[in-house]
């Protein structure tokens, strides 16, 4: 494969008026300029990007490399942030790659109903995370969980029996985050359009010792930005044992998939 | 809390793992030409538990699962 041979990198579907005021001068996960190809009252945010780091086979060996994927994934989501601030933006799954301009507009022309509906959904919105994080301790502490005595010395028996306790409390611990998550996803859920819970992550990946018991999104009004989070402050206040962490606003990553479904 | 949250799309200290939360697990799916199977999960995965043994290499030891006393 040529070092020239190239394919066109696919960031974001916005409507179509004003997209030469909306691309300005972005840089793209290439360092290519970004442009953008119009079809009708769409038009797709797009690169050209080179295949011999974007083409398939090196896309399928990049995505195993941390430091590329990192830098890669910033680079998209930037594109796509920069363009949510002057607009509504439908984002695409980062690493969707067309061979040529022509195949982008078709796109544009087949999907059409799909991305404008999508593009009502998310106007005026803006996507918020809310994560929880359980401290099993504190959450434990609830139940008797007796301190083991200092200077015990540790028999058989003797650890059998802290170990015992110490699942018991574990087991308790559970179920009073997983209520305790509920409660903060129903509440949210009243000052948002939408929201879903998407699957926690492992502790190795969040960086936190302490364990994710809720990992939400939600797409709120953009007016009723202040009352989400003031909501979330006041759970903060009411909530023993569980850690709030607000992250946004994002562009609607978490709310286009559904109605533009492949 | 720890709200460090700026206020708009910029200035934003993004952790990687809630970027990559959205980027390869969100947005529109559409089968590109180069397609991969990106739409597919596999490819997804396999990206992510390259992340967290590269991740979990830097991590101390959790002293919650890290063995008794």
């Amino acid at each position: 494969m040529s070092t020239d041979d190239v394919a066109v990198w696919l960031y974001a579907v916005i409507g179509g008026e004003v997209a030469d005021d909306r691309t300005g001068e972005l840089t793209g996960v290439d360092g290519e300029r970004v442009r953008h190809i119009d079809g009708g009252d769409l038009s797709a945010i797009v690169g050209t990007v080179h295949l011999d780091e974007f083409g398939e086979e090196a896309l399928r060996r990049n995505l195993e490399n941390l430091d590329w994927l990192s830098v890669t994934a910033r680079a998209h989501d930037a594109v796509i942030s920069a363009i949510a601030r002057s607009g509504p933006v439908l984002p695409v799954r980062m690493a969707t790659v067309y061979l040529d301009d022509e195949r982008v507009k078709e796109l544009l022309n087949t999907r059409r109903q799909d991305f404008l509906a999508a593009l009502d959904l998310v106007t005026g919105r803006d996507e918020l995370g809310v994560k929880a994080y359980g401290d099993l301790a504190a959450l434990a502490a609830g139940g008797n969980s007796a301190p083991q005595p200092a200077g015990e010395k540790r028999s058989g028996t003797a650890y059998l029996m802290k170990r015992k306790q110490q699942l018991t409390a574990h087991e308790k611990a559970h179920s009073a985050a997983a209520a305790e998550a509920e409660r903060v996803h129903a509440t949210l859920l009243r000052h948002a359009v939408d929201g879903k819970q998407r699957p926690p992550g492992e502790p190795a990946v969040t960086g936190k010792r302490a364990w994710t018991v809720l990992n939400g999104t939600y797409l709120v009004d953009r007016n009723r930005v202040p009352t989400f989070r003031a909501a979330v402050a006041e759970l903060q206040e009411t909530t023993i044992g569980i850690e709030l962490e607000i992250t946004g606003p994002w562009p609607p990553y978490s709310f286009t998939g559904d109605v533009v479904s492949s | 809390m720890t709200d460090a949250v700026a206020t708009s799309y910029d200035n934003r200290q993004i952790a990687l793992v809630d970027l990559l939360d959205r980027v390869l697990a969100g947005g529109v799916v559409i089968t590109g030409d180069i397609t991969l199977s990106i739409a597919d999960v596999d490819l997804v995965v396999v990206s992510l538990r390259t992340l967290i043994s590269s991740v979990g290499s830097l991590l101390p030891p959790d002293p919650a699962t890290g063995g008794e006393g």
